[in-house]
């Protein structure tokens, strides 16, 4: 079975098609790196696939549950890493992963939460409060929140987002002992192609809310003229600079002043 | 336990910790009432007396629901806060009901505005003010109404706001008119019709004539009306919080 199975996949927001009939299949285990532009629909897909939009059309299954029919069955079998702080910066540490344990029903979760703690190296810092911990610190907790639960997908929607480069090669690191050692499946949106190049076994670049690109970092290289892959996906998606970072909405709004100009 | 209940408990016990972390918050929240009850109690209290009763002790129930007032819509509108700070997209994505959030929310914003008024019934006697506290039983039911409804009010409005900035104008527009036409700082007996008429459709009006019934043996409209008004205010704030937050997210 596949993790992820999505089937003519849409989303519009009003006039914009912010994801346009994506076919995707993600395979069990594998860590998929979801890479595009900003604006491109990658975050727009992620929340549909995490229950938190529901779909104009078209389908998706996570771990074999219908999204729009399954919710709590997919909500339960997956992790997610927003792309903004979600954490409760006045709680400790050890109390946000407590009370994420809780909502997602777990008994005894005192070991798992130390296990996790460690794997993150923040076992010292849990009963410091969250607003007293650096960004990339911050950035570990949620990881390690969202794999409380044993989910079978994590879904990590820009985790290295502004962290310095010492930073980003360690959560870097931690993503992959996760998907090794937790066995887990990793969907990772990143801008940081060669991080995606060296962590993912498969990339689909997306731009406008189509697939434009799948395989393996590997063979898109190959088969797009050699060069980093960062060349690759400046030659997939051009060069033309879009929309500021925000959410769907924000992007739809730019395009339709951009129109009316 | 059902998914529900444990998603309750565990927003309740959050609630709970935040308040009791912010100590700043706690003693700000009590300066207010505090002064409301030191000066407008001495300052008028000079002036009028009611027969027995002092200005003071007149007005000490009209603070509690004061503070309960403040305490619970504010309560409510952190929902913004948690919106602002991602916090409730953790929530909105487990695998809990919306109702369990909402109920969670409301049962912890009830609990840390009940304690603010505890904390005042407890500074009373260093005033001079003595309430009949046999009466604590009946209190306790009306806070626990008071604060459900205001809490839930103030989670339909966060559902209806962007951020904090608009928050000024639902103090200064809505909180502070229905704590001042409640009855809080004045008798209801001998105002003039017109008024009479809106401080009667002002929810917390029951509230303070129940608390002074509770505190004081003196009510303006029977205990019967006080609670009957009060539950049917609370069912409608409770549901138009829950829909429209439900609705919101």
């Amino acid at each position: 079975m596949a993790a992820i199975e999505t089937n003519r996949l849409t989303r519009k927001f009003g006039e914009l098609t912010a994801v346009n009939r994506i076919n995707l299949q993600v395979q069990e285990g594998e860590l998929f790196g979801f890479l595009g532009p900003n604006g491109a629909g990658k975050t727009t897909t992620l929340n549909m696939l995490c229950t938190l939009l529901a779909p104009t059309s078209g389908s998706a299954r996570v771990n074999g549950f219908d999204v729009q029919s399954q919710p709590d069955e997919v909500r339960r079998s997956i992790g997610m890493v927003f792309q903004d702080p979600s954490l409760d910066e006045e709680l400790t540490g050890w109390e946000n992963l407590e009370l994420h344990a809780e909502m997602y029903g777990m008994r005894n979760a005192a070991p798992r939460i130390h296990e996790m703690l460690q794997l993150v190296d923040l076992e010292e810092k849990r009963n410091n409060q969250v607003k007293e911990y650096s960004g990339g610190m911050k950035r570990r907790l949620e990881i390690a929140r969202g794999l409380i639960h044993h989910p079978r997908v994590l879904f990590l929607d820009e985790p290295t987002l502004g962290l310095d480069p010492q930073t980003r090669r360690h959560i870097g690191e931690y993503v992959k002992k996760m998907n090794r050692k937790e066995k887990v499946t990793v969907i990772l949106t990143t801008h940081y192609l060669e991080e995606a190049d060296n962590l993912c076994d498969r990339i689909a670049i997306v731009d406008y809310g189509k697939v434009v690109a799948l395989d393996t970092p590997k063979k898109l290289k190959k088969k797009h003229g050699g060069g980093t892959l960062e060349d690759v996906f400046i030659k997939l998606t051009g060069r033309e600079i879009r929309e500021e970072k925000g959410n769907a909405m924000e992007g739809f709004r730019a395009r339709v002043r951009a129109m009316r100009r | 336990m059902s998914s529900g209940t444990r998603a309750i408990i565990t927003l309740w016990k959050r609630e709970l910790l935040r308040f009791l972390r912010a100590k700043s918050r706690i003693i700000g929240s009590l300066g207010m009432p505090f002064f409301f009850l030191l000066f407008l109690g001495t300052g008028l209290g000079s002036t009028f007396s009611f027969g027995s009763m002092s200005y003071m002790q007149f007005i000490a129930p009209g603070i509690i629901g004061m503070v309960l007032l403040f305490a619970s819509v504010f309560s409510g509108v952190t929902v913004i806060m948690d919106r602002q700070f991602g916090f409730l997209k953790e929530i909105m994505v487990a695998p809990v009901p919306r109702w369990a959030i909402v109920t969670g929310k409301t049962l912890g914003g009830m609990t840390t505005a009940i304690i603010q008024a505890l904390l005042i019934l407890l500074i009373l006697p260093l005033l001079g003010v003595n309430l009949d506290y046999g009466g604590l039983g009946i209190a306790l039911l009306l806070m626990a109404l008071i604060s459900a409804g205001f809490v839930a009010l103030g989670i339909a409005i966060a559902s209806k706001m962007e951020d904090m900035h608009g928050f000024q104008i639902i103090m200064n527009f809505l909180i502070m008119p229905m704590f001042f036409l409640s009855g809080a700082l004045f008798p209801l007996d001998n105002l003039p019709g017109w008024f009479k008429g809106v401080t009667m459709i002002d929810p917390l009006t029951y509230g303070v004539d129940g608390l002074r019934y509770a505190f004081l043996g003196t009510s303006h409209f029977p205990l019967w009306m006080d609670f009957g008004v009060l539950i049917a205010f609370t069912l409608l704030a409770v549901g138009a919080g829950s829909f429209l937050f439900s609705q919101r997210n």
